[in-house]
């Protein structure tokens, strides 16, 4: 391999952390020098990536190759830290450098005027690095590794306005669920490392040695099944948390109090499709359990239509957004589980493409109006032509529009479903469904008609226009869309070696005619008004209250927290810890010690009178021993 | 004839302290300098050892000796091995910004630092003693020095204004506690000294006989608990641990940081030093009770610390809670969770004296410790604030700081032996964030309260130092463990060869994996 291809792969994951450390030691109070030495980490990694996909583009080699240095070496362990090249790293870096770039860039006019550009900046390349060690891990614990610091990332970019409590306390949360999901995903993998070998030394994180001597031990019979359905089962415990699927969905809406770029780029269009990624990468060991890969297929499907669901009644447009994200990771994960590889990272390019674009427009938006209610907002198709338009193709791709790069992905997922499982068909065309329905509703309600705005900005005198973003905001919005547009034309499954899928007439007219129903619902109900959306809410008041509280699933957390956690479990152990350990054990053998003093110090009186009249207790009482004997 | 570095790196503090007692009273910039001074040279002499020790060869280095009772086989014997001189860097590192950190002390500054000094002195004599006699004698210099810091410069832990723990009795707990401990060992360490017929205290010379003619099993099972117990009370094993986080809380903020940092880690370096070297039979009968003790340090500590609201008491049942992986590592006797152990008593020291550092400005800047009257200090501290971040994550385990590396390296050679211990271990971690991301959440984040708008950064260069240099060594070490760990494991595993034959080879005997081997039963 060309030293300059491996030094390439190095480049993609090097050039953010070299930024990020710039802006550590030299950028933090000048913000201009930070958001250029990030913009340029990341764009350099592009680059580079690019340069790889031209070399591997045509080629059919598996792997192209790898390279590491060793992190930790003692005599029977031996933990490499390096990059792993092949068509699906590749894609996934693309993904990353690219969209990060323009995400990257927007940010530049985004936060012009925030406070903390410098730290916005430093944590977003770190986030770019340790998502890039996911991406390009070559052995399970540089990708744990690359797992915790986007974690840790995401929890310091979700509480950037650390000042606000709602922030603060959001980012809390993200970390600690994603905390419970790693729980299972390491002792997922220290239980994979273990069955790799029973020597300690043969043992391996390594995923090419370990595909390896898994794949033979398996056919050995050396591992029993159910060992293998739980490390599995553990393992996907990881994509559980940080792809956001039920039940550990529940940080995902919240973070949206982070600085709307990264809610594009970390809450939508890369960290939480690291799950996914996980799931392809790890394929080899998911398919072969069809325990796990079912409970994969129906997590996935329950998230998609669920999430949909929950995205109906939502009234922020942010979260109307995290909710849709919700709902599509679910359905990545639906399609590994069904079995298809490429299918999932098919969806994760497309979504990265037209969610982190439906986010820039959304963040346009606030940015004009610092306004997210839907209901407050209203006619911006008029006052921010370039924005909606933007919005409107995103839209339009997560609905799922013929010739729009959602529709293509989506088709391919439905058409594996209904290949395999009937139930699993159905719930994904009703999500497709939902999905048209809610992405309606946000456009005709926010976009269309005339703006509510005006009125409330009008009362503190003179008209404020609302006024076009700038075009280093608009600009990465214009070619976002554009790959939104063309994304399906690319050939990203076969990039990953997939056959190309049959286009299934039936399954695509079965979706789009979901698809127009929805479109139709929203258009009735919120634009032509023909029953007002109050109606709708009466009629289906149960239901309604259901969804308006997020399934109860908050509250139920919240419980668990607050009163099982903190007043019982721990509230015992300090009772325990107060009154047994220290007031009993210890006080009180203090206490008996200083009993014993006292009383003994009773004897010790200091008078003569008092030990001559013991003394002859003593003499009486050995004498009368003596004599009675 | 050249000092061999550990005499250079002892030396150093204990001349610091004789020459605090001919330097008038008030001279506090003097004395403080001396302080800083003398902490510098051990600081350089324990990174210079760390640089020149011999991995190849391995055993005791830079050694010096100087016999002094004959008769009874007493003598000042020093050296190192790798386990040594990664515990004298912590010390030298903690001691150093300890230093600095007492600069906020006012008030009898020599006295101060010269019981400072001597604790320093004691702390430095244990890891670096390879005589049971000095082994105990330094012990002992470690230990007395708290009584005073703690009584004198100490204060009372509160809650809600109200005295809950008095320093007095903080400081006498911890003393008849610890005391109590070491004279548990002590009483085995004489039952060993007389049992070897050796007429020595020297460990190396013990070591060397023991391998020849083993020393009784029966009487090896007898002797272990003792020393497991006295020594395990400063580990501090559970449940002899409740003198711990009160001590912590009431003592002044740079004796929090060697008492949490480094004198806790005498206790699981003496188990490991003696009590596993010298008793490998009564390790190999007592080592799996250890190992579920430790699982009820770290659970237990960790929902205790849960439970808290004095910043200092979180940390402080933290630190009980962490101790236990390291404990549990002892236990699992396997070279990667010794790797991992020797490792976390590292960092888990600079993670903890760099924790109570902070609390103990914020304490300076706010006049409170107690959580729910903080918050939004990260307005104002802007630098601590960032620092503490990077203390609760190194704390949680998060990947780039030591702290990572050797809990993996403890999960990862635990796990055959103690998979259940092991997953509570690894649950540890999850409640570890739980009260570390509360600590940060309700200190620093939030809205900026109008009571602390006086409170000031650490701004200076000098004053960011110690925390640099905290932060520093966990980030360098946990980034690139390469160094560290061969230093480590090239004294780890001839080690655990001599106590458990067979488990330090590299490509030793097939270990049986407790969930992945086929069962098969041999019927006769």
């Amino acid at each position: 391999m060309p030293a300059d291809l491996v030094s390439c792969a190095w480049a993609i994951l090097l050039s953010p952390l070299a930024a990020a450390a710039l802006i550590l030691l030299a950028g933090v109070h000048r913000p201009k020098l930070s958001a250029a030495a990030a913009i340029a980490g990341l764009l350099t990694g592009f680059l580079c990536a690019v340069r790889l996909f031209l070399h591997a583009h045509g080629r059919h080699d598996a792997l192209l190759f790898e390279s590491s240095v060793s992190w930790i070496a003692l005599p029977g362990l031996t933990i490499p830290f390096g990059v792993l090249i092949d068509p699906l790293s590749l894609l996934m870096a693309l993904i990353v450098t690219g969209v990060g770039s323009l995400i990257f860039i927007y940010a530049a006019g985004y936060m012009a005027e925030d406070a903390a550009v410098s730290r916005f900046y430093g944590l977003l390349s770190l986030f770019a690095f340790s998502m890039l060690t996911i991406v390009l891990a070559t052995n399970w614990i540089q990708l744990f590794i690359g797992w915790e610091l986007v974690g840790f990332s995401s929890y310091m970019l979700i509480g950037h306005w650390y000042a606000k409590p709602s922030a603060a306390e959001a980012g809390k949360k993200a970390f600690m669920v994603n905390r419970v999901a790693d729980f299972g995903f390491m002792l997922g993998i220290l239980a994979l490392w273990a069955a790799s070998s029973p020597t300690v030394s043969q043992r391996s994180f390594h995923f090419l040695t370990l595909e390896r001597q898994l794949s033979s031990a398996i056919q050995a019979g050396l591992i029993p099944a159910g060992t293998l359905t739980l490390i599995g089962l553990l393992l996907f415990c990881g994509p559980l948390g940080k792809s956001a699927q039920f039940p550990l969905h529940v940080w995902l809406p919240d973070a949206m109090e982070g600085p709307t770029p990264v809610s594009a780029l970390i809450h939508a269009a890369t960290m939480v499709a690291a799950g996914v990624y996980l799931l392809c990468r790890a394929f080899w060991l998911f398919s072969g359990l069809p325990e796990v890969m079912t409970v994969i297929m129906w997590v996935g499907g329950a998230t998609a239509f669920l999430s949909a669901c929950l995205a109906l009644v939502e009234n922020d447009l942010k979260r109307i957004l995290a909710y849709s994200t919700l709902s599509q990771l679910g359905y990545m994960v639906m399609a590994v589980g069904l079995g298809g590889r490429a299918e999932g990272m098919y969806h994760l390019g497309t979504h990265a493409f037209f969610k982190a674009l439906l986010f820039l427009s959304a963040g346009s938006v606030m940015h004009a109006t610092h306004e997210l209610d839907i209901w407050k907002l209203g006619g911006l198709a008029r006052s921010m032509r370039w924005t909606s338009a933007c919005f409107l193709v995103g839209a339009l791709a997560l609905a799922g529009f013929p010739g729009l790069s959602g529709f293509f992905s989506k088709d391919e997922i439905l058409v594996l479903a209904r290949g395999h499982h009937l139930g699993i068909y159905v719930l994904a065309t009703l999500t497709a469904g939902l999905t048209a329905f809610y992405t309606a509703r946000v456009w005709f309600v926010a976009f269309t008609g005339s703006s509510r705005l005006s009125t409330r900005h009008g009362a503190g005198g003179g008209h404020h226009g609302v006024q076009e973003s700038p075009p280093i905001m608009l600009v990465p919005l214009f070619v976002l869309a554009a790959l939104s547009v063309a994304g399906g034309y690319l050939g990203i499954p076969r990039f990953l070696g997939a056959s190309h899928a049959e286009f299934h007439w039936d399954v695509a007219a079965t979706s789009v005619a979901a698809a127009l129903t929805g479109l139709t619902l929203a258009w009735l109900i919120y634009k032509r008004q023909a029953v007002s959306a109050q109606q709708v809410v009466q009629a289906l008041a149960l239901p309604y209250s259901f969804l308006q509280r997020r399934y109860w699933i908050d509250e139920m957390y919240g419980w668990y927290v607050a009163t099982v956690q903190q007043k019982l479990i721990a509230g015992l152990c300090a009772w325990v810890e107060r009154v047994v350990i220290i007031g009993a054990a210890v006080n009180g053998t203090a206490w008996l010690t200083r009993g014993a003093g006292l009383l003994l110090r009773r004897c010790q009186t200091g008078r003569v009178q008092t030990y001559v009249f013991v003394f002859l207790i003593g003499v009486a009482g050995l004498l009368t021993i003596a004599l009675t004997r | 004839m050249p000092i061999p570095l550990s005499g250079l790196i002892l030396a150093a503090p204990a001349l610091g302290a004789l020459a605090l007692m001919v330097v008038p009273n008030r001279r506090h910039a003097f004395v403080r300098r001396i302080a800083v001074a003398t902490t510098s040279v051990s600081l350089a002499g324990a990174i210079g050892a760390m640089v020149t020790y011999h991995r190849a060869s391995g055993g005791y280095q830079h050694e010096l000796a100087v016999p002094w009772i004959r008769s009874l086989g007493i003598g000042l014997h020093l050296g190192m091995d790798g386990i040594s001189v990664v515990l004298v860097l912590l010390h030298a590192l903690c001691a150093f910004t300890g230093v600095l950190i007492s600069y906020a002390i006012k008030e009898r500054v020599k006295e101060y630092y010269l019981f400072y000094l001597l604790l320093i002195t004691g702390v430095f004599g244990v890891f670096l003693s390879l005589d049971l006699f000095f082994f105990y004698f330094f012990y002992e210099m470690a230990v007395i020095p708290m009584y005073p810091l703690i009584g004198i410069w100490g204060s009372d832990v509160k809650e809600r204004g109200i005295v809950r723990f008095s320093k007095e009795y903080a400081a006498m707990k911890l003393t008849i506690y610890l005391t109590l401990g070491a004279v548990v060992a002590l009483t085995g360490l004489l039952w060993l000294y007389a049992a070897s017929g050796a007429r020595t205290f020297d460990l190396v010379t013990l070591q060397q006989r023991f391998a020849g003619t083993p020393l009784d099993p029966s009487l090896q099972r007898a002797i272990f608990p003792l020393l497991a117990v006295g020594f395990g009370v400063i580990a501090p094993m559970w449940p002899l641990h409740s003198w711990s986080p009160i001590g912590h809380a009431a003592a002044p903020s740079a004796v929090s940081m060697l008492h949490a940092g480094v004198l806790m880690k005498l206790g699981s370096y003496a188990i490991i030093r003696l009590a596993v070297t010298l008793l490998p039979e009564g390790a190999a009968v007592w080592l799996p009770w250890l190992a579920s003790l430790c699982v009820m340090n770290i659970i237990y500590g960790g929902f205790v610390a849960m439970a808290q609201k004095d910043l200092k008491l979180i940390i402080g049942y933290s630190s009980s809670s962490h101790m236990g992986y390291v404990l549990l590592g002892v236990a699992c006797l396997t070279p990667l969770a010794l790797d991992g152990a020797v490792m976390l008593m590292f960092a888990h020291g600079l993670m903890t004296a760099l924790a109570f550092a902070l609390i103990g400005h914020v304490y300076d800047q706010t006049h409170t410790r107690w959580l729910p009257d903080l918050g939004g200090l990260a307005h104002q501290i802007p630098f601590i604030a960032g620092c503490s971040v990077a203390a609760a994550m190194a704390s949680s385990g998060l990947p780039g700081f030591a702290n990572f590396v050797a809990e993996l390296l403890v999960f990862l050679g635990g796990w055959d032996r103690y998979p259940v211990q092991i997953a509570c271990g690894v649950f540890g971690v999850v409640i570890t964030a739980v009260y570390m991301l509360r600590v940060v959440r309700g200190t620093f984040f939030g809205e900026s309260k109008r009571q602390f708008s006086h409170a000031r950064d650490a701004a200076t260069p000098f004053a960011r130092l110690p925390y640099v240099v905290l932060i520093l060594a966990l980030f360098v070490t946990g980034s690139w463990p390469k160094p560290m760990l061969s230093l480590i494991d090239a004294s780890v595993r001839p080690l655990i060869e001599r106590v458990a034959p067979g488990r330090g080879r590299p490509a030793g005997e097939p270990i049986t994996v407790l969930i992945s081997t086929p069962v098969s039963v041999e019927v006769r």
